[in-house]
């Protein structure tokens, strides 16, 4: 990953700087190097660096590195402060008191503003209690009403649309009106998406703003944005005035440089970040966990929540203590092999953590392909083979390959895979009786291969 | 220099109005720094390359390939003593052609051979275009006199079925869809198999936008591709990539993933009509081998071109 290498050449020039006592105008320019290429990677916008490796280059001038442990830490670390800096303070306040409020999603077309509006008003229904009315104001993307609508149907709020033969500005108007009448609490607008040099379509926002005068005016950044997105931003916000951002499709795996480079710019808030295509995948902005992304110091506190998430903890206790008494069986065997699955196909996440090794999507098809095969060859074992498998002898091993359809060679590889895990759970209980601290956070390496698949996760995982 | 001037004869034949209206304003922004460049630095000098360093990376070229290109410029202007910025522009066309190509003929247009029909499945992350392009090639295919059917592959995005259904309307083509949240390899199949039974030439398969980095959704696509194998061997036969021209950096790492999954025979390249400098396309070209085949430049089904390099180019570097 992208931060262990810019660790590693900033310690390699540190190695060359030996003796020297301090970070100078001079040496330090090699580091600034580095460093700029590591957030140009990001895609941070080419301006905002240079002016950010300013920044940088005064607050690490003259700074002592004499007995430091890691002066390249140091470094890093002043970038990172000053990447958080930069990003502000987590801020996911809505300006929703007034009732009706309005809030209004402006940007590029395939950013995320449907999707987005619908999220916002599933977090006001059920977080804030308000009465939210969607408005459907994208008149030209075929069937994007329907899709607002399908949304606003399965979160449970009402829609206004008036099709698409009617202007938006007079849609959002009606919509307001009817908000008022109706006693609604919010008004959420969904716009078309537009290009920034789109004259007549820009106006077209401002009319709408003049219309219904919102409180908030968000525009979509898509995660994955290149360059470009400092100058459309500058645009939008020139043109239509916006309150803030959100950010789009953040459960991808694109660095997110453009963060940097809106904040640089107009120091409006970033409030939210979209990290699913589900009503409920909207979270808060971190800027901390920005900063280490945009440095690719893989966002390990993401990781270990998401990894919560998926993870059934009562099933893990329950294979934790069957583990340490030594009552672990074929059936618990299954149930632990797909809990690690469900992690694998997590995938992405363990990307995030830097030095992890990396799943192929072919080595994830045979784990699952294992699974399933392991699967039938369980399910069609007796009970009592399941929970004692040591008493299946040829004649019990000729039947399940009827039964299931598998090889004899399936079977044994099911069973030899039963004796490592077992093997390797005592072992651990041995280490846990010896005083070895908790939960070794080891899940003997269910189903992926060749032990690609870390089994191996990080300390106090296992909660 | 003999390039410029080909280009120049190539560009004013004027049959590609469309073309240059479309990429116009996207353009001009780059050509206009690299002709202020010239007027600036009548010598070649250091200011000449850190300018057009920052041209390359504000086109999100990378900063890789932004390198190499000025270190192999860099090189060529020192042996040619060169010192012209117009001689120095040309022989950044040069390279950057001459690094795309690589001597080799590039496809653009689908082949069509074989009895069976061709199947060209649609992918890519969330709302890079890839409805809206499988409308604009239906659209375009279908004006080539060919038996055209859509199938409406995103089971997953609301109204995603019913917009690919608006657009097979509009261009009066079959469309294929499947009940909400079913299984996309069935639709796809039964997609492939009327196409097969009742001798379509070409089968559009729309696919629901998926991140890459997401397994569970990267496998569903296999399971497609190997549906369509099924039933039509070699197939799919083409399969696009379809990328948004404001992408960044994670372009490569798109094509990449999609790439090892189902191969990739080509990028699609949309919303060229926006700012657009697009210069992810020569970063994936240059570290995975995969070449632009169509060009985005609108919402409307007759706004596709064909991708051509050399007018790609030309627009980036020159301009008017
Ligand atoms: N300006 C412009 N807009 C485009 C172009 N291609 C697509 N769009 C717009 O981009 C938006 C998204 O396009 P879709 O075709 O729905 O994208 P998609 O990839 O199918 O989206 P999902 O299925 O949601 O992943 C729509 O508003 C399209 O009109 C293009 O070349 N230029
Ligand atoms: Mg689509």
């Amino acid at each position: 990953m992208a931060f262990d290498s810019l660790t590693d050449k900033l310690s390699n020039i540190f190695k060359r700087l030996r003796g020297q006592a301090r970070i100078t105008e001079s040496n330090i320019d090699e580091m600034l190097k580095e460093i700029r290429i590591a957030l140009l990677e990001a895609d941070v916008n080419f301006k905002v660096v240079k002016n950010f490796l300013e920044n940088v280059k005064q607050k690490a001038i003259g700074q002592d590195v004499v007995g430091k442990i890691n002066p390249s830490q140091l470094i890093v670390k002043i970038v990172h402060d000053e990447i958080v800096d930069l990003l502000g303070g987590t801020d996911c306040e809505l300006n929703v008191k007034k009732s009706p409020s309005t809030i209004m999603l402006v940007g590029l077309q395939g950013t995320g503003k449907t999707t987005t509006a619908a999220k916002l008003a599933n977090f006001l229904k059920n977080k804030q209690k308000k009465k939210v009315l969607l408005t459907a104001c994208d008149v030209y993307r075929p069937a994007a009403i329907d899709q607002l609508g399908q949304l606003a149907k399965s979160i449970g709020v009402d829609m206004f649309t008036m099709g698409t033969s009617v202007s938006p500005v007079e849609i959002s108007l009606k919509a307001k009106q009817k908000a008022i009448d109706e006693d609604y609490d919010v008004v959420i607008i969904d716009t078309a998406g537009r290009l920034s040099i789109d004259e007549q379509l820009m106006e077209e926002l401002t009319l709408i703003k003049k219309a219904v005068n919102p409180e908030e005016v968000f525009f979509l950044v898509d995660s994955a944005s290149g360059q470009d997105t400092y100058n459309t931003a500058n645009i939008f916000n020139e043109k239509v005035g916006l309150t803030g951002f959100i950010m789009s499709k953040f459960d991808g795996d694109a660095r997110g440089g453009s963060a940097l480079s809106i904040r640089y710019l107009t120091h409006l808030p970033i409030k939210f970040i979209g990290v699913g295509e589900k009503v409920g995948d909207l979270d808060i902005f971190h800027p901390d966990r920005m900063a280490d992304r945009i440095l690719g110091m893989g966002d390990v506190v993401t990781l270990v929540e998401k990894a919560q998430e998926q993870f059934d903890e009562k099933e893990a206790k329950k294979t934790v203590n069957k583990m340490l008494n030594g009552s672990f069986n074929l059936d618990d065997m299954l149930a632990q092999m797909k809990q690690v699955n469900k992690l694998g196909s997590l995938g992405g996440i363990l990307k995030l953590i830097p030095g992890m090794p990396k799943i192929t999507p072919e080595q994830q098809a045979y784990a699952e392909k294992e699974m399933r095969t392991f699967e039938i060859v369980i399910n069609s074992m007796t009970k009592e083979e399941r929970q004692h498998p040591e008493i299946l002898k040829f004649s019990r091993k000729q039947r399940i390959c009827l039964g299931s359809g598998k090889t004899m060679q399936d079977i044994n590889k099911v069973l030899k895979k039963y004796e490592q895990s077992k093997q390797m759970m005592e072992q651990m209980a041995k280490m846990r009786k010896n005083g070895g601290g908790g939960f070794p956070g080891n899940f003997p390496g269910g189903g992926f291969p060749g032990g690609g698949f870390p089994g191996n996760f990080p300390g106090g995982f296992g909660r | 220099m003999g390039l410029i001037s080909f280009l120049k004869e190539k560009f004013s034949k004027k049959d590609n109005g469309k073309y240059n209206n479309g990429l116009e304003k996207s353009r001009s922004a780059f050509s206009k720094k690299l002709n202020d460049l010239g007027k600036k630095y009548k010598k070649v000098n250091e200011d000449y390359f850190s300018e057009l360093e920052e041209i390359l990376i504000e086109a999100d070229v990378g900063v890789n390939l932004t390198l190499q290109t000025i270190d192999e410029l860099l090189t060529k202007a020192k042996k040619e003593k060169i010192n012209d910025y117009e001689e120095l522009n040309s022989a950044l066309i040069d390279i950057l052609f001459s690094n795309y190509t690589n001597d080799t003929d590039l496809p653009t247009e689908i082949n069509f051979d074989g009895d069976l029909p061709t199947v060209a499945l649609i992918v890519g992350v969330n709302g890079v275009g890839k409805t809206t392009s499988i409308a604009k090639l239906a659209n375009r295919y279908k004006n080539a006199g060919k038996k055209v059917l859509l199938v409406a592959g995103d089971t997953f995005r609301a109204g995603a079925t019913e917009q690919l259904a608006l657009w097979g309307d509009r261009l009066g083509l079959d469309v294929i869809v499947g009940k909400e949240n079913s299984d996309p390899s069935s639709v796809v199949y039964d997609g492939v198999y009327k196409a097969v039974k009742e001798n379509y030439d070409l089968v559009l398969v729309d696919t629901a936008g998926r991140l890459q980095n997401k397994n569970n959704l990267m496998m569903e696509l296999e399971k497609i591709k190997r549906v369509i194998g099924k039933l039509v061997p070699n197939g799919p036969q083409e399969t696009f990539l379809i990328l948004d021209a404001t992408t960044g950096q994670n372009g490569v790492v798109q094509a990449k993933a999609f790439n090892e999954v189902t191969k990739i025979t080509g990028v699609v390249i949309t919303k060229m009509d926006g700012t657009s400098k697009g210069g992810i396309i020569l970063a994936i070209k240059n570290e995975l081998n995969i070449p632009v085949r169509f060009i985005g430049l609108g919402e409307k089904m007759d706004d596709l071109e064909i991708f051509d390099l050399e007018k790609y180019l030309y627009g980036l570097c020159i301009g008017e």
